[in-house]
């Protein structure tokens, strides 16, 4: 129960520093370290002490079925880390712009529009 | 051979073509991007009234394979994406010469649409957020496509909030994984009702309040709407189009009500469904008033009509929240399917008016070259067919008969007030007049009064760029003259399908 609690807390710091920090840099950090928390809380729901690969072998007894982990969040946390990688490059590349507009990294000298 | 997995193959196969040829053919991206949305739009008409239809990818059976459902809510929300989709496209074709790498932008216009069609077809939690994502990357690059410092920072404000919501709706997806084991949407709601017949477990409840604040955040309802007044009028005008008119629709509206109504449900057996219904009631009142009042003192254009996009959806997520609230506390159930009814009826007026509005103000930019009210006057005297189709967008929008939006929001104010909402009906109907108020505003400032500043020297613009409004002009009164045929062709199976949760678990899992 407490690995799921220490995912949430990490997602909280991440929203934290999405919302305290100024600089558009640790804004982007703060919504990978809010990802990955949840890429780390779908492993951990799939997590199973000496689980095996789920590979059925001959000769395998149905006892040994059970052992298996369930391979679906680890496949579901693949693609989300693709999509988190896709996010991220055009994150990086709109800061990188910013910075060429406006020379500062720093988020009220670049806002101008009224919300 | 199904045509549904088509819908999402054509734009993702146009996607990739686009860019790969454009480096030795110039024009691959209109000729492809025309071509292809011209192809959808046609099978998006050409599926209504079509029977519900269930597509095993790779021919596996759900619940262990994906599975992509067609239904009534489908094809209403395939028929708004695909037309307004074609529209923009021919919009953009004569409007979007003023920016370079054209095969870029209507490569990614054509992800944008792929990853829309995607979502409202899929019948699987996690392919419902991959098509998400996929949409949403796409409208975020776009909305920063002019690259000048307003589109940046607009952009970039759109992703970081996007972003958030997509963490929040993968966390909800794990969250419902881990209790149910499962991921088709059918059969977690199976999973659901057998299980949990009598009260959802706090891990869904929680489920249930991330999945709600992401796809808030993804329909842009106060008090989850900060990046929208920014990055709608940032974006190029037929990008404008397809974030009002479509996005925020099939990404939020239409994704809240799969999640909520056939994954959920909503019944008098669940009392917790009755929280989220009046959780959808709340953010829909908030949207009404402080969308209308904050577009009142807008004097950009586009900036206006944004903000009337956050209260117009409003009146969408009003109507359906109403209807899930009488199904909740076990209502009558003509009463909720009169209220989702003026809730659909709604989105689909509203994607057919604002993406008109949103193009006209594109229109007038390219013609006169600003978009601040102030400057502007007369149009329709040296632009008369913009001014006309604009001014019948406007009337419709304002809410007045016979055009499409007096009778949807009609059904809805009816529906709220039968179910008791006495107080939240009568500030519906408030903020009514005041929608009527900046239309007017609109009307005077732009369409009539005295030929002045940068409209004096303007010019009609080009066919390809009004027959898109005179298309959307003709949509928005017939919608409003010809009920009945719309009606029981489009609107009547959507609403059949969200309101019979147990139909849908039937028709995925037989």
């Amino acid at each position: 129960m407490m690995v799921y609690f220490l995912c949430l807390v990490l997602m909280t710091m991440g929203l934290y520093c999405l919302v305290a920090k100024k600089n558009i840099v640790k804004k982007v950090l703060g919504i990978v370290i809010m990802d990955y928390a949840v890429n780390l809380y779908i492993i951990v729901i799939g997590y199973k002490t000496g689980g095996v690969a789920p590979i059925v072998e001959p000769g395998m007894s149905e006892g040994m079925y059970a052992r298996f982990v369930d391979p679906l969040p680890q496949a579901l946390v693949l693609t989300s880390i693709v999509i988190g990688l896709g996010v991220l490059a055009l994150m990086v590349s709109m800061c990188v712009r910013l910075y060429e507009k406006h020379g500062t990294f720093d988020m009220s000298a670049i806002s101008k529009l009224r919300g | 051979m199904s045509l549904v997995p088509l819908f999402v193959a054509i734009p993702l196969g146009m996607a990739f073509l686009i860019p790969l040829l454009g480096r030795w053919w110039k024009t691959s991206g209109e000729v492809l991007a025309t071509g292809g949305t011209a192809l959808l739009a046609v099978m998006s008409i050409m599926s209504i009234g079509m029977p519900a239809v269930v597509h095993h990818m790779g021919g596996w059976e759900p619940p262990y394979g994906i599975a992509m459902v067609s239904d009534g809510l489908s094809v209403l929300l395939l028929i708004a994406i695909n037309i307004v989709g074609f529209l923009a496209v021919m919009f953009s074709l004569k409007y979007m010469r003023i920016y370079t790498g054209l095969p870029k932008y209507y490569s990614l216009f054509m992800l944008m649409v792929a990853g829309m069609n995607g979502v409202v077809l899929s019948g699987d939690l996690f392919n419902l957020f991959v098509f998400l994502e996929v949409a949403s990357i796409a409208s975020y690059a776009l909305v920063a496509f002019g690259t000048d410092a307003d589109e940046l920072e607009a952009g970039f404000k759109y992703l970081i909030l996007g972003s958030v919501a997509s963490v929040m709706i993968l966390f909800a997806i794990g969250t419902v994984y881990a209790v149910t084991g499962s991921l088709n949407m059918a059969d977690v709601a199976r999973e659901i009702s057998i299980r949990f017949g009598g009260e959802m477990s706090p891990a869904l409840l929680l489920a249930a309040a991330m999945f709600l604040m992401g796809f808030c955040l993804k329909a842009a309802l106060v008090p989850f709407h900060a990046w929208l007044p920014d990055a709608h009028p940032s974006a190029p005008a037929p990008i404008s189009a397809m974030l009002s008119g479509v996005v925020i629709k099939s990404l939020g509206v239409y994704a809240m009500c799969r999640v909520f109504f056939h994954v959920f449900g909503f019944s008098p057996e669940l009392p917790s469904s009755l929280i989220i219904a009046n959780g959808i009631i709340a953010f829909s009142v908030l949207s009404i008033v402080v969308g209308g009042l904050l577009a009142i003192g807008q004097w950009d254009f586009k900036r206006l009509l944004a903000y009337s996009s956050i209260g117009q959806i409003g009146y969408v997520t009003l109507g359906i929240g109403v209807g899930a609230r009488v199904l909740a506390s076990g209502g009558v159930r003509s009463l909720a399917a009169l209220a989702i009814l003026g809730g659909l009826f709604h989105l689909i007026n509203h994607a057919a008016f604002k993406s008109l509005l949103f193009l006209s103000s594109g229109a007038i930019q390219h013609a006169t070259g600003t978009r601040d009210m102030k400057q502007l006057g007369g149009v329709r005297e040296k632009m008369p067919v913009t001014g006309l189709s604009t001014n019948l967008a406007a009337l419709s929008i304002a809410g007045v008969p016979p055009f499409s939006g007096f009778w949807s929001k009609l059904v809805i104010l009816v529906a709220t007030l039968q179910a008791g909402l006495y107080a939240i009906g009568g500030i519906a109907i408030a903020m009514a007049f005041v929608t009527l108020a900046y239309y007017v505003k609109v009307q005077r400032e732009v369409i009539f009064g005295e030929v002045k500043g940068a409209v004096e020297k303007a010019r009609e613009v080009p066919a390809v760029m009004y027959v898109p409004l005179v298309i959307l002009a003709v949509v928005c009164v017939g919608f409003g003259l010809l009920y009945p045929v719309i009606g029981y062709r489009i609107l009547e199976p959507a609403r059949d399908a969200l309101l019979n949760g147990a139909e849908y678990i039937k028709l995925v899992l037989g």
